[in-house]
């Protein structure tokens, strides 16, 4: 496409000179949505996400964004008319939290079998019972199994960022992203931010080019009954079965690792800030300790970082940017030093533990690497968590470091049961 | 031949006679057009077409006389029930 | 300043702009080349006069910390009935500043601890001025008059150059008017 070459092309030259505004992260999730242009707009309000629906909202009103802000009853026909828009070609945004992802469940598992480029940012909040709108990660984290690409920033920088980033890797491999961010701790904090020119995301961030369109022009079927085995279309061409469309939809999420990597590169070519990564990495070529985190805790945990290296021990921080893909090989490698590995989640998948320590593990599984993996729970709920109690997990885990894998089965908490 | 040559990435197909197969397979009863008893409804000529209007296959063409594609025809019988003049049995 | 963080703890009632004064400081303190600033709410569902707290972080580097404020190097009271609530002053720094909307004298409020207190009748000057919001008057930006007097963190034209940014045009000059006079009549008592 004409307009795809000369977004590339234009990459090489530098982008205009920073516009630092202080935006809570709500405010960043908006302006993301509107630089990226989205077209249409679908949500519905929910603590702690409400400015997103209501910045939106002002931005089609005034026209300062071309885009049609569709009013709906429910997330779940929020999300069903984001896969319809897309569908017929639109680019489409939404953002909800807790409840409303989980009401809006059925419809992203239809987003991603559909492989359409939705993008949502969901802000992180707790669900009840009881009721809760403070931070936590078991909203999205619950949604690991829908086929979404799973984002989470750090602060608000990365929120905004990584909205635009979003749609380039959800169009260029269609499959749907989810850009999470902690609610309230980012969501209601104000940081400075460098907003981007409309200009300069223009440049890095193509029209979208749908893979499907509906049009009366030239009629199709989309996502009918689609049974177990494949089966030859009236041109006698076979056609997938469901299987053969689960199998893609996996293939699209195990090679989308290389799409993020390489928009994150183009990103930072352009923007100076550089998201060629699965992961961040902090002090981890000495450390043999790590800390790994997800989303704002992953800052917080650098303030623990320090402490400990003021004690002499050698800590690095692994702080996860992308949960789904989850990067298995990259990992391995980040961690080769490793021989205490600390997982701090703000989720937990009752029965067994936190979700990024199951995943660690998986990871390590068959690789060289012999280290003790503990897990903590923490943050539950919107439970403040300081920089000294990361420090004092890790030095309560650290008789670990010596006996190697302590047979421990299940997560400890931080918490006053 | 492996399915990956269809070049979709979600289900798709087109509108088209036959995309959900040979469907004249599921018959059991067989509609037959009495031409005899078919209504002249306009100029003198038999088409009334209202067997055309509710096959819900599509399958009756609507020519005069009207033609029913047996290789599409799922023998619902409905074209039996809506003809006024009951030229349609089912054999 | 050095790179030390330096935090601030708002506290006042739901309306009386506790969090508006938050992010002021934040950004005028990012005007004078501080890159790492952060304003925050106190979490939760805020309603009109309930006790609510808000906070600032200003660090000449990035801030990474993100968790509650444990030992605000200054604390700031919009509405004096809160004080006592003993969370108001907790953690507050050795030397730090409490800087209190009250008529009184810092030594009159008879509070006790290792800090420097300041204060000033910003009630008083919005009653005066007219700033008032719903028959209440409008105390946060005569605190950030008082607050900037004591603590000397930010500077004056960096806070009037937000007022005049945030602010709508008809709202700005009494804002400053507020500003102004809460920085002209602030009462400070300094530990020994």
């Amino acid at each position: 496409m004409p307009k795809t070459r000369r977004a590339s092309a234009s990459l090489t030259k530098k982008a205009n000179k920073a516009n630092i505004r202080l935006l809570d992260g709500n405010q960043a999730a908006a302006e993301g949505a509107k630089l990226s242009r989205v077209q249409v707009i679908a949500a519905y309000p929910i603590t702690p996400q409400t400015p997103v629906t209501e910045a939106l909202s002002e931005f089609a009103e005034r026209g300062d964004l071309k885009a049609e802000y569709v009013a709906v009853e429910s997330e779940h026909s929020a999300m069903a008319v984001c896969t319809s828009a897309s569908m017929v070609g639109a680019r489409t945004f939404t953002a909800t939290s807790a409840h409303g992802l989980a009401y809006m469940h059925e419809m992203l598992h239809w987003a991603a079998g559909a492989r359409l480029p939705v993008v949502l940012a969901c802000v992180n909040r707790a669900i009840g019972a009881p009721w809760n709108v403070l931070n936590d990660q078991q909203d999205s984290i619950s949604q690991r199994d829908t086929g979404w690409i799973q984002i989470y920033a750090r602060n608000n920088q990365e929120i905004l960022d990584s909205i635009i980033q979003a749609y380039k890797i959800a169009e260029s491999v269609y499959v749907p992203v989810m850009v999470c961010f902690d609610g309230y701790v980012l969501s209601h904090t104000e940081m400075p931010v460098d907003v981007p020119s409309q200009e300069d995301v223009d440049r890095f961030l193509p029209p979208y080019k749908p893979h499907t369109i509906l049009d009366p022009a030239n009629p199709k079927n989309y996502n009918l009954v689609t049974l177990a085995d494949p089966r030859a279309n009236a041109d006698g061409v076979l056609c997938h079965g469901y299987m053969e469309l689960r199998y893609l939809l996996q293939e699209a999420l195990q090679n989308s690792a290389e799409t993020i990597i390489k928009v994150g590169q183009e990103f930072g070519e352009l923007f100076g800030r550089n998201y060629a990564n699965m992961f961040w990495k902090d002090n981890l070529d000495d450390a043999d300790i790590v800390i790994v985190a997800m989303g704002s805790l992953a800052m917080e945990a650098k303030v623990a970082m320090g402490m400990l290296r003021e004690d002499g021990l050698k800590v690095g921080v692994l702080g996860l940017r992308m949960f789904r893909p989850f990067p298995k090989a990259a990992l391995v490698k980040a961690l080769e030093k490793a021989r205490l590995i600390v997982v701090f989640d703000k989720n937990i998948s009752y029965g067994s533990e936190g979700a990024t320590s199951s995943e660690i593990k998986s990871a390590l599984y068959g690789s060289q690497i012999k280290a003790a993996v503990r897990n903590f729970i923490v943050g539950l709920g919107g439970r403040d968590i300081k920089a000294r109690e990361l420090a004092d997990a890790v030095r309560k885990s650290l008789p670990s470091l010596k006996t190697g894998a302590l047979n421990i089965e299940y997560p400890e908490w931080i918490c006053y049961i | 031949m492996r399915t990956r040559d269809c070049k979709h990435i979600c289900d798709e197909s087109s509108p088209a006679i036959g995309e959900a197969g040979k469907t004249g397979e599921w018959r059991s009863l067989t509609p037959v057009i009495h031409h005899n008893k078919c209504i002249p409804a306009k100029q003198k000529k038999q088409s009334c077409f209202l067997c055309w209007l509710y096959c819900p296959d599509a399958i009756i063409k609507k020519t005069i006389p009207i033609q029913i594609n047996l290789e599409y025809c799922k023998g619902c019988g409905i074209c039996v029930q809506v003809c006024p003049a009951k030229a349609i049995t089912m054999a | 300043m050095n790179t030390k963080l330096y935090e601030i703890r708002w506290h006042g009632r739901g309306g009386q702009g506790a969090v508006t004064a938050a992010k002021i400081v934040a950004q005028a303190a990012y005007l004078k080349g501080c890159q790492g600033v952060t304003a925050a709410p106190s979490f939760g569902a805020e309603r009109r006069g309930i006790p609510v707290s808000a906070l600032t972080r200003i660090s000449t580097e990035p801030v990474m910390v993100i968790s509650q404020v444990e030992k605000p190097n200054a604390v700031v009271v919009l509405d004096h009935t809160l004080l006592k609530y003993k969370e108001v002053i907790s953690g507050l720094s050795s030397g730090g500043w409490l800087v209190v909307n009250s008529w009184q004298h810092p030594k009159e409020l008879n509070i006790k601890g290792d800090f420097n207190i300041a204060t000033a009748d910003a009630t008083k000057i919005c009653r005066e001025l007219g700033l008032m919001v719903g028959g209440l008057p409008m105390v946060n930006t005569a605190m950030l008059g008082a607050f900037t007097r004591a603590t000397q963190i930010v500077d004056m034209p960096s806070i009037k150059k937000v007022i005049r940014e945030r602010f709508t045009n008809n709202a700005v000059d009494i804002n400053l008017a507020a500003i102004e006079k809460a920085y002209e009549i602030t009462k400070l008592e300094r530990i020994k």
